[in-house]
């Protein structure tokens, strides 16, 4: 399918000075694709050029189009030298690939130099005519969409998940070729920027193909990532989860009355090709074969931190051959997969069954630094290594898939640190794969599955498991078991029950190693990583309770390798699960009970943790219903709380097996003080600060028992570097100053962003590296969002309501879903759609109790009236805003005297041409409604200095470069035709120094989800006309909860 | 522990107003700091000292890289660095341009050049200001000058589309760059008390009536209509102003112009038996300060000479605000019931 791809270059402006003597700029364009160049003309002094070109043309293969990025070149023309580079513009052409993306890109782009930075902007129009080509072996994959949205995008509807994909190639890095040697450091950033924007096109490509093979057509939770291997090369590496999706047809398809999902956006041919032959995935023109040789097998696969009800008994009687059925049938859609991974954190309705718990592996790798290219596939063999071992404690913990799962590394000098990590689940087959589903069990499992609670439930056969935990009924449905804390990688399920709010919560840690070469290097490091897994998750565990929390959702754990130590970050959202029992204390307990001054401390102690537990309960307001044991029922035969280090079979020494967190005393959690370590621990838990009043932070999506977002965001990355003395480093010191460096940083953060009160950091992505000996770097990308104080209050009073609010949600979406999947065209489909339709509205609703059902019209109607009064709201507030401009005027014209205001250009500033783009890392922008996906984002920018002091020192040259990849990815945006980025992740920051030669440079990668957004209001305001308007409080209030 | 980097980057770039008027006013970081401190903000936000610090660097790090664009405030609209929305846009330039009351006294009517900029040490210690911040002024007078010197049309219209100041400030900057294209001496003893205000008062009436852009006022041909119509004075309209010499020197006339303003003005005036006892000194007075006009250097004295012609002189016999206001009206008036005199002097000094 060989397509046209047509440039213009119109005009550029605020261009530096190029030429002293007559403060301007000859400005000329070359604009590269492959490898034709075109020029335009020579547009002569003048800092605002108007080249107005004719369109530049390029014939080429849609192979090159994934993978090639345009290239432009501004440059001032000279006529006895060579001429000067101003700087350049690199498109991805990829979103004009795909059927319904954007069309065109036009618009200002920055032009970037990688010494100076942005200098100036330049107008283009790109456009690409594609032809269709019926060849069964092509090599492209256009037309498949790419979403870093790690759940089902807005407008879209899964028709069938299929699965997980992944990619990686490798290159040379030309930073460490030898031609680096002699070129400028203009050139070599050039190289490496073309380099691995070319390898991101390769591998996009390259994972579409997989995905045709699967038959879907778009990849969802596209996370891609880079490894600097240093001497060794450059990866990169990718994945997916691969989809079939169907778009929903009008842009106010969330409106389920006004509009019934449409039938007729069935695929294109362009996007369901006839299956072809498979291709082997190391075959690329730049694949230069690299890959090192593995000198040792150091895999250590750390942790699965399980935290599942194992008991054996009394649920078993109607669940445990339910279940067994079910697995069977899910067994069957998984095991034609390798692995049954997605990276999905948020699910359809109905897709999530069971959560099991988190399973994660780590494997320490020496990076060989010799050139082996008989083994290419070495990377990809590292990472089979940990997938299946990830596949392996997920079978372990009963489940057969692996959701909210991700992959990273840590690189230091030749030793690499591979992770992965996700939550073991069950899933529902429905979705999984076509046909294989049988009707029956589908029955079973809708009328089985109360809505809020399910997913709690424990995902495995009781009789089986090999761990002994606390089990109790679940406190919601009293009918199936449930663990008594809960750890997961996804986001909190829309459905599940939460009382009170949640909280950002993290495990800090810091492990000095010695520094060491080589194989004795990554031994020592393998040896470190389970008691630093082993010290995260206790750290965890304590502040959970500390919280009085039971559950934790989005938990990130991240160890950083650096020359001399290692560093563990954990972040995760603590929820109070009403499904789960209420936490039990923290017990105290002193080792030496005799002495009498120390148990006075202790008791002083325990009484500053149960303030502080009871102050918690009361700022998250966790006030979960007082339930009599009998109610909950028998106790389970062994009430011993265990947590487990679960170790692979590849695992070769005999460290203890299983670490017991507790003593045998039901529901407490005791923390022994026997030495000053333990201590510390004790004293650190007690210094974490809440957030002011008014701020609340969580790193999922949304901020449970917060529902009533207003539409002000603001998304900001932070980066902080600290100096280590030198001198006598401890751990001890170590652990504070790394914890002084996170909570000060927050502190900031809560301090810059006092005007937006109140609001809830969303999202909070921290990320630790240890660039140099004694420097540790933090980022954190997060976003603040305002949300409306009054009915928040509200809210919480009557978490019930809210909960009910949510059912009545559900239903709106049900009342989609299933009339949806009869249009999917599923041949062996069981059921005719209006029952299943039926089904699930009881299914819904009649479960949970008596109580909840006959309380739905109620909510529904409160629910109606909030919405009514926030569209009131609205109302209002257009009008106030349109009479203020009405005075605006009359105050304009009154007081002009003479001819003197002709031309005044009115209030000055309110002319602004430049649109506002929005940024987020969350998939849905509050109050809006997103319309349209217009491809992928994916960016890597490298920026240098020689005159770092003259910049402002490291904060200004990093400060200005942040700003500056912001304005691009905006711009970038902004030419696509949309206003705002989802899903935005900074992905890469990698920062060094030589403050001795006033040097510095820097590596960004970005990435996101370019989208079209119409606000909530607008919608409304051009939908009250509509004779259906009636059900649109409804919705728009359901729109809010989700 | 030390911080070796510490930054914030939003979306939307934030602005803080009071640390932008603390950067403005041309504070260190670390005094920035310590006023902070003192306004109470830790108190009401639970903050630290050194949260405080960090702040304040990220917001004078933006305002520095800033100042770039604020130097030519379209490119601030246009730029695609920092979002800002508009009306933050709108207050950056607005305070950026703003200055202070006790500064623009001390520059207005020098010339803007590296001369007077090395005096600016001595002005800061005068007036308190610091030095920075009289450097910030004292560079912005000088720009919307430069920008707007060579220009055709409306002075005030100009600075607003090049600088996109609020009403205003446009004014009070054309008003800057009338007094220093002219160069009138505003920095006497004796004009101490006049306030920044009422020479911005006077220079709109001159830029109104007596220069070469002022249509239909000035008896000028409209094909003189040379470049720098709001700046420079209308000579041909200086030289008819020798012309009112006939009005102390013919004796005549004198007496006849001052039985009209007597007629007119009886029972009016408060200090009428004075106004009439020195009807012919304060005529003599503005008559000269106006024929003396067509040279340069009297030109620079015009208010000093006012001030001794005709202010003083009333002051001394205490006339009422109003009463000069009524007479000088009256005195401008009955002149064209004269001889066909066209008179377009406005004294217009408080």
């Amino acid at each position: 399918m060989p397509g046209k791809l047509k440039v213009k270059i119109v005009a550029g402006r605020h261009l530096p000075v190029m030429d002293r003597a007559s403060d301007l700029t000859d400005a000329f364009v070359e604009v590269k694709f492959g490898n034709t160049t075109f020029k335009t003309d020579v547009c002569l002094k003048s800092l605002n050029p108007q080249w107005n070109s004719e369109w530049f043309k390029f014939e080429v293969d849609d192979e090159d189009l994934q993978d090639e990025p345009l290239q432009i070149t501004v440059l001032d023309h000279d006529t006895y030298s060579a001429n000067d580079a101003i700087g350049k513009v690199y498109i991805d052409i990829d979103p004009l690939l795909y059927s319904e993306a954007a069309t065109v890109i036009s618009g200002w782009f920055p032009i970037y130099d990688t010494i100076h930075g942005i200098r100036g902007e330049i107008n283009v129009v790109v456009k690409v005519d594609l032809f269709n080509d019926l060849n069964r072996f092509r090599q492209s994959s256009c037309g498949v969409k790419f979403f870093c949205t790690t759940s089902i995008p807005k407008c879209y509807r899964a028709v069938i998940i299929h699965g997980f994909v992944e990619e990686l190639v490798v290159n040379e890095d030309p930073e460490y070729q030898w031609i680096d040697r002699i070129r400028t450091p203009r050139a070599s950033n050039e190289a490496r920027q073309r380099l691995i924007s070319l390898m991101s096109g390769e591998l996009q490509r390259k994972i579409g193909l997989k995905v045709l093979e699967m038959r879907g057509n778009a990849v969802v939770g596209y996370l891609q990532c880079f490894d600097l291997e240093g001497e060794s090369g450059l990866v990169v590496r990718a994945i997916g989860t691969a989809c079939t999706l169907d778009k929903l047809s009008s842009p106010a398809a969330f409106l389920p009355a006004c509009n019934s999902p449409s039938k007729e956006m069935k695929e294109s041919p362009l996007v369901h090709p006839p299956s072809h032959g498979c291709r082997s995935t190391h075959n690329s023109p730049i694949h230069t074969a690299t890959g090192s040789r593995l000198t040792q097998n150091f895999s250590v696969s750390v942790p699965t931190l399980i935290y599942t009800g194992m008991g054996s008994g009394s649920a078993g009687k109607e669940g445990g051959p339910f279940k067994a059925l079910l697995r069977q049938q899910t067994q069957s859609a998984l095991e034609q997969r390798e692995f049954p991974f997605f990276t999905l954190t948020a699910f359809p309705p109905g897709f999530l069954v069971h959560v099991g718990g988190v399973v994660s592996a780590r494997s320490v790798k020496l990076l060989d630094r010799i050139h082996n290219p008989d083994e290419p596939e070495t990377r990809d063999a590292w990472w089979a290594e940990i997938r299946q071992e990830i596949k392996s404690h997920a079978k372990a913990l009963g489940c057969h898939a692996v959701v909210g799962y991700s992959e990273s590394t840590s690189i230091c000098e030749e030793v690499c640190i591979l992770s992965a990590s996700g939550t073991a689940a069950v899933l529902n087959p429905r979705f999984l794969q076509d046909g294989t589903v049988e009707g029956c069990l589908e029955q079973r499992l809708e009328e089985n599955l109360p809505a809020g609670c399910g997913f709690c439930h424990i995902p495995y056969d009781e009789l089986n498991m090999p761990f002994p935990a606390h089990l109790t009924h679940c406190y919601n449905c009293r009918k199936q078991k449930v663990p008594d804390v809960l750890f997961t990688t996804i986001d909190l399920p829309v459905d599940a029950t939460v009382i009170g709010k949640g909280c950002l919560i993290q495990a800090r840690l810091c492990r000095l190693k010695k520094k060491a070469q080589a194989e004795a290097n990554a031994t020592a490091i393998s040896n470190l990583l389970p008691f630093m897994e082993y010290e995260v998750h206790t750290q965890l565990m304590n502040k959970l309770k500390l919280k009085g929390m039971n559950a934790l959702f989005g938990l990130r754990i991240q160890i950083s390798v650096g020359e001399n130590m290692l560093m563990g970050l954990a972040s995760a959202t603590g929820v109070y699960l009403a499904a789960l029992p209420t936490p039990g204390g923290i017990q105290i307990a002193g080792k030496t009970p005799n002495d009498g001054s120390y148990e006075q401390h202790i008791s002083h102690m325990q009484k500053k943790i149960n303030d502080t537990i009871a102050k918690n309960k009361e700022l998250y307001e966790i006030n979960p219903p007082e339930m009599s044991e009998e109610i909950i029922g028998s106790p389970i035969p062994e009430p011993r709380q265990r947590s487990r280090l679960l170790r692979s079979q590849s695992e070769s020494s005999d460290e203890v097996a299983e670490l017991d967190l507790s003593h045998g005393k039901k529901d407490a959690f005791v923390l022994e003080i026997d030495d000053t370590d333990a201590m510390e621990d004790v004293h650190s838990l007690l210094t974490d600060v809440p957030p002011p009043s008014g701020f609340y932070s969580c790193n999922t999506e949304i901020m449970p028992g917060i529902n009533n977002w207003t539409s002000e965001i603001q998304m900001f990355t932070s980066v902080r570097v600290i100096r280590l003395s030198s001198l006598n480093l401890t751990n001890q010191a170590l652990n504070k100053n790394f914890n002084d460096l996170c909570e000060n940083l927050l502190k900031s953060l809560y301090f810059k962003l006092r005007s937006m009160i109140p609001c809830c950091l969303c999202h909070v992505n921290f990320t630790v590296s240890l660039p140099e000996d004694e420097l540790i770097q933090v980022t954190v990308t997060a976003v603040a969002i305002t949300f409306d104080k009054n009915q928040a209050l509200q809210t919480a009073k009557t978490h019930a309501e809210k909960s009910l609010q949510r059912a009545s949600t559900d239903n709106e979406e049900l009342l989609q879903f299933p009339l949806e999947l009869c249009s999917d065209s599923l041949p062996s489909h069981p059921f005719p759609p209006t029952k299943e339709h039926l089904e699930s509205a009881s299914s819904n609703s009649g479960i949970p109790a008596a109580q909840r059902a006959t309380s739905v019209d109620y909510s529904s109607f409160a629910d109606r009236c909030s919405s009514w009064i926030e569209l009131i709201k609205l109302k209002a507030q257009t009008i106030r805003r349109g009479s203020i401009k009405t005075t605006v005027t009359v105050e304009k014209a009154s007081p002009v005297g003479e001819g003197n205001f002709r031309n005044r250009s009115s209030p000055p500033c309110a002319n602004s041409t430049v649109g506002v783009v929005k940024m987020t890392p969350l998939s849905f922008i509050p109050g809006a409604k997103i319309t349209k996906y217009l491809g992928i984002i994916n960016m890597f920018f490298i920026r240098e200095t020689t005159s770092l002091r003259e910049e402002g020192g490291v904060s200004g040259f990093l400060h200005a470069f942040i700003a500056e990849v912001f304005a691009m990815v905006r711009a970038h945006v902004a030419a696509l035709g949309g206003n705002a980025v989802v899903s935005y992740i900074m992905k890469q920051c990698v920062f060094m120094e030589n403050p001795n030669k006033n040097q510095a440079q820097c590596l960004i990668n970005v990435s996101g989800d370019a989208v079209v957004f119409v606000r909530e209001s607008e919608l409304e305001v051009a939908s009250t006309q509509q004779p259906t308007a009636n059900c649109q409080p409804a919705c728009a209030g359901g729109e809010v909860t989700t | 522990m030390t911080s070796e980097l510490d930054i914030f980057v939003g979306n939307t770039t934030l602005i803080d107003e009071d640390v932008y008027r603390l950067w403005l006013d041309g504070y260190s970081v670390s005094d920035a700091v310590a006023l902070r401190v003192r306004s109470g903000i830790l108190e009401q936000t639970g903050a630290t000292a050194a949260v405080l610090q960090s702040d304040t660097m990220d917001h004078y790090r933006t305002f520095h890289m800033l100042e770039r664009l604020l130097h030519a405030p379209p490119k601030l609209l246009h730029q695609l660095i920092f979002q800002i929305p508009p009306s933050r846009q709108a207050l950056l330039i607005e305070r950026y341009y703003a200055f202070d009351e006790a500064f623009v006294r001390e520059v207005l009517g020098k010339k803007l050049s590296k001369g007077t900029k090395k005096d600016l040490d001595d002005i800061s210690t005068k007036t308190g200001i610091t030095l920075k911040s009289c450097r910030r002024q004292f560079d912005n007078f000088k720009r919307v000058f430069k920008v707007v010197e060579e220009m055709r049309g409306s002075l005030v219209d100009n600075i607003q589309q090049h600088f996109l100041l609020s009403d205003r400030l446009a004014r009070d900057y054309a008003a800057i760059v009338f007094f220093a294209n002219n160069r009138f001496e505003t920095g006497k003893k004796k004009l101490q008390y006049l306030s920044f205000g009422d020479f911005a008062f006077c220079a709109e009436l001159m830029i109104q009536n007596w220069t070469l852009g002022a249509v239909g006022e000035a008896p000028t041909d409209p094909d003189s209509q040379v470049d720098d119509m709001d700046m420079d004075l209308d000579k041909e309209f200086l030289q008819d102003l020798k012309e009112l010499k006939v009005l102390v020197a013919d004796k005549d006339l004198l007496d006849l112009h001052k039985s009209l303003v007597c007629t007119a003005l009886r029972g009016k005036l408060g200090v009428f038996s004075e106004m009439e006892a020195n009807f012919k000194n304060l005529s003599r007075g503005l008559v000269n300060v106006a024929a003396k006009l067509t040279h340069t250097k009297d030109v620079r004295d015009l208010f000093v000479d006012l001030v001794e012609k005709f202010i003083e002189p009333c002051r001394s016999d205490h006339w009422p605000l109003n009463d000069v206001r009524l007479f000088l009206n009256q005195y401008s008036a009955s002149v064209h019931s004269l001889d066909g005199f066209r008179f377009a002097c406005s004294g217009c000094v408080t």
